[in-house]
């Protein structure tokens, strides 16, 4: 019986679906309630904070020698700056934590809150990536010059002759908003000290409960053993919740200080306006191609709008520099040059978020490619063709090795679902009539499983990549995998039961999966850029015939027979080829309670560790949608969404589509729906989900999925990530199908979202100019 | 704040009296005072419906509803979906088609899914789409909550 492969029901969701969940706020019972009071200035010099008398408030002298979040790379292109954890002298913007209030209810300190006064000096904020680059704009740190942060660039050398001797060379601007990965959980913690041990035990809704412990531990100067953190039931992250940030040091000193338990549960309003943002950037794009349509150079010039501080651990490096190295995607080119900065505004920091850049360099490529191809009488279809990469393993330009993948084939499988030659004619008998369909493509590569090589190679101080697991088998036979990954949502509790189980021998419903708790999982990096199946899984997997080679141990001396005649099969042992057979649970009370008679596990019982840290691996798909652009309103409704995908092996396709589901559904977000707008003084316009508009069932067409499933020995397991690759490539493939949608107007997307109030402004302007 | 008040009211058939400030929501009532932590709360601005609980048999955002309002009404939350340790047909259909992935959307979902189908239980797909439209979930693209109580109502039918 083989466990991989088989869309095995969650053994997540019993509790979820009867409400048994436990989510940071479930916890809170009990506990004081902190409220921060936030800056309503985008950027100023704090003169008071006051509070009435006797109303217990945290100010950042009340901190004394707490540091604040200074994340480092290791590059002479990069300023670091230090975050404090809460604001003494200057507020850099609107939703900063100046100081916090305490109390019994959580709606008393929301009104202890209200009654703080903060006197603020109000100075020209810098909000938009042009205000921050003026030449003689203020700066949002002193350190920063220009308010540049990263300034990194890459070149080849032949990049200047590739362009001059290019027969088409195609240019734009393109633009994305900025966007909120909105989790419909917020962020929450729940500190509580314990007076025996004088430990805080922190529950808090995040990605990586060990990279925070090391976070507050240090901001704290306390030993990392005198602080747990538990992630415990988690309500979506999507990058959001990856973070180290001042709200949870704040939590952890006060459980400290006041020797208690203390609960700060986000509402969506500082959620939207003061977590953390993604995806502001603006890229101009230069591409070289030959007569033939072979692109032969990029000249990128990126700019990533990364707000006020930089995020700990990633950095505000996360989205220029995966700009700088990914962007030429699957495309085979020799020549590349780049210019990728962070640029720092009075605005709310950035953080990584589901798909990291990719769908903005995606949809700026893919825009490039079908832009070459109506200049060079190319269709769609054969610009990419005469593009991809169909040698593996490929490196790119930039020295990014992919292995083994099917663009190719991943983009032909698309055309034909969705058939190409069917929709031509059914678009010129709509346009006749005065409706605008158009179709759009995206081929893309999705970086999963990064492992220590290729975050190193950002430079990164500190390294994520590895994970760790341990398997140990009790007395009574189950097994118990404890891993430093942290899911939220992703299924890896069933996963990587499967992945243990075909190894073991042993029933995932014998199997429990333990995540989320410093205190009883190996030190891991948690759950972010596709790599909790990748590398936990294939750590599950290489621990996981170390215990079976001594599971076979322990029954080769019970049944007589050579280990390798052993085979492990549903909790029983077998003796191959006789009907020889035993238990696993009556091999573990031997190897626990007759531990003498079994001299070959002295030393680790029925347990094993296996550490990995892959290079990564690359996921691809096509994406194919077709919208229809209505001329009078501005409205776009998609019509149909095809997704060819190649995850390598999947180990559980029920989980597989279900994060391609909701991928897509985040990219139609971005192309079309979600913007986080800032007015000129830097006040967040979009607080409420009236504003911000994340896109519901009405909204979201029905997705067609097909596999490909290309093998790769770049993961132990076979399977590549896919967290991310429905994000990366929906956006490109829905403003493709809008640009095809309005060709007839001479009106081409070069921005996202493409709201309905943008469409219509476009087409005014194309008939302007037509005039 | 103004004096405390008695609300009684039924949840999940259980009778209940809570003494209550008069601010205080719904969905704050059902889990701080009743321990019902099940119902989430998303947004508390009536938007997501994370926090949808059946009052009187109609769905209803918990989070823009006194509990002082729900005086004397029938309230049901999704810890009284389950029925003698078997899951509801839409919690099995959840389950069997993978309509939930973090959860914390999924209590919402459900209820508000149950109050549909018991008004209608021959809703047909499109108009159920446009009802569900109410609920917002970040983690599954709305395919398979879709597919579940498609799932759901003909389960329920038969």
């Amino acid at each position: 019986m083989r466990w991989v492969g088989r869309p095995l029901p969650r053994y997540e969701d019993p509790v979820l679906l009867q409400g048994h969940g436990r989510y940071s706020a479930d916890l809170a019972q009990g506990a004081r309630f902190l409220r921060f009071v936030r800056s309503p200035i985008a950027r100023g010099r704090i003169l008071t904070v006051n509070a009435p008398p006797e109303t217990p408030m945290i100010t950042a002298a009340a901190l004394g020698d707490v540091k604040p979040i200074c994340p480092r790379l290791d590059r002479p292109d990069c300023v670091a700056v230090a975050q404090p954890i809460l604001a003494s002298e200057r507020v850099i913007y609107v939703g900063e934590p100046i100081a916090a209030v305490i109390s019994d209810t959580a709606a008393d300190a929301e009104d202890l809150a209200e009654r703080v006064t903060v006197e603020i000096n109000p100075e020209t904020p810098v909000v938009t990536l042009d205000q921050a680059l003026a030449p003689s704009a203020p700066l949002v740190h002193e350190a920063a010059a220009q308010n540049t942060l990263i300034d990194a660039r890459f070149e080849t050398a032949g990049v200047v002759v590739a362009f001059t001797s290019a027969d088409q060379v195609v240019e734009f601007t393109f633009t994305s908003g900025r966007q909120a990965a909105m989790p419909l959980e917020a962020r929450g913690a729940v500190a509580a000290f314990d007076t025996a041990s004088g430990r805080v035990t922190l529950s808090a809704s995040t990605q990586m409960p060990h990279l925070l412990r090391t976070g507050i531990a240090d901001a704290l100067g306390i030993a990392e053993s005198e602080l747990r953190v538990i992630a415990p039931e988690v309500g979506g992250g999507f990058g959001q919740k990856m973070a180290l940030i001042p709200e949870y040091v704040a939590a952890v000193w006060a459980a400290r200080h006041f020797a208690c338990t203390v609960a700060w549960i986000e509402d969506r309003l500082e959620n939207l306006t003061a977590s953390f943002h993604a995806r502001d950037q603006r890229l101009h794009l230069r591409g070289a191609f030959d007569a033939d349509g072979r692109l032969l150079a990029i000249d990128a010039d990126i700019l990533c709008n990364v707000g006020a501080y930089s995020n700990f651990p990633a950095t505000c490096g996360v989205e220029p520099l995966m700009a700088l190295a990914d962007m030429p995607g699957p495309y085979q080119l020799t020549e590349y040059r780049a210019r990728a900065r962070a640029i720092a505004t009075n605005t709310c920091p950035m953080a990584p978020y589901r798909g990291v850049s990719r769908p903005v360099i995606t949809a700026a490529m893919e825009r490039l490619m079908d832009c070459a191809a109506a200049r060079l009488g190319l269709d769609a279809l054969e610009i990419r063709r005469r593009n991809l990469t169909a040698e593996f393993p490929h490196t790119s330009v930039t020295g990014v090795v992919h292995d083994p993948g099917s663009y190719r084939e991943a983009m032909e499988a698309a055309a034909q679902v969705i058939d190409i030659a069917q929709f031509r004619t059914r678009q010129q008998t709509a346009r006749s009539e005065g409706c605008w369909l158009g179709l759009g493509m995206s081929v893309f590569a999705e970086r999963t499983g990064p492992g220590t090589p290729a975050f190193a190679a950002r430079r990164m101080v500190m390294t994520p990549g590895f994970e760790r697991v341990e398997l140990v088998i009790d007395p009574s036979g189950f097994l118990e995998a404890r891993i430093g990954s942290s899911p939220h949502g992703q299924g890896l509790k069933t996963t990587l039961a499967q992945l243990v189980a075909d190894e073991t021998g042993i029933a995932p419903r014998d199997i429990r999966v333990v995540a989320g708790d410093t205190d009883r999982t190996p030190y891991g990096w948690g759950t972010f850029a596709s790599r909790s199946l990748v590398i936990a899984g294939g750590a599950c997997k290489l621990a996981g015939t170390k215990l079976r080679e001594r599971l076979q141990a322990v029954a080769s001396q019970v049944l007589e027979a050579a280990a390798s005649d052993i085979e492990i099969n549903d909790g029983r042992a077998f003796v191959r080829g006789t009907d020889l057979s035993i238990e696993v649970r009556q091999l573990a009370r031997a190897a626990y309670h007759q531990s003498h008679r079994f001299p070959a596990i002295a030393e680790t019982g029925l347990s094993a560790v296996a550490t990995y840290d892959p290079y990564g691996t690359f996921s691809n798909a096509c994406h194919i949608a077709i919208v229809a652009a209505d001329g009078a309103t501005g409205q776009v409704t998609i019509e149909r969404f095809v997704i060819v995908e190649d995850a390598g092996q999947l180990i559980n396709p029920m989980i597989v589509e279900g994060q391609i589901h909701g991928g897509v559904a985040q990219g139609i977000a971005n192309a079309l729906y979600e913007r986080v707008v800032y007015d000129d003084a830097g006040n967040p316009l979009t607080g409420s989900l009236s504003d911000y508009l994340v896109p519901t069932m009405a909204e979201i067409p029905k997705l067609e999925i097909q596999h490909l499933v290309t093998p790769t020995d770049a993961s132990v397991t076979g399977a590549k990530g896919v967290g991310e690759g429905g994000t990366i490539g929906a956006p490109a493939a829905v403003l493709n199908a809008v640009s095809d949608a309005l060709a007839p107007f001479g009106v081409g997307i070069f921005e996202m979202p493409i709201t309905p109030q943008r469409v219509l402004h476009l087409l005014r302007e194309a008939e302007r100019k037509a005039q | 704040m103004s004096e405390k008040q008695d609300v009684t009211f039924t949840v999940n058939g259980d009778k209940r009296t809570i003494r209550v400030e008069p601010r205080r929501s719904l969905a704050d009532a059902l889990r701080e005072d009743c321990g019902l932590t099940g119902t989430h709360l998303g947004c508390e601005h009536g938007v997501c419906g994370a926090c949808t609980v059946l009052v009187d048999d109609q769905p209803v955002r918990s989070c823009l509803m006194f509990a002082v309002q729900a005086d004397g009404a029938r309230v049901r939350t999704v810890e009284g979906l389950a029925a003698g340790g078997k899951l509801h047909p839409l919690q099995q259909a959840f389950w069997d088609h993978h309509g939930l992935q973090c959860g914390f959307c999924t209590p919402g979902f459900l209820m508000l899914a149950a109050g549909i189908l018991e008004r209608d239980p021959n809703i047909a797909e499109p108009e159920l789409r446009e009802a569900l439209s109410a609920n917002l979930c970040r983690c599954t693209g709305y395919q398979n909550i879709l597919k579940s109580v498609l799932a759901a109502a003909f389960e329920m039918r038969r």
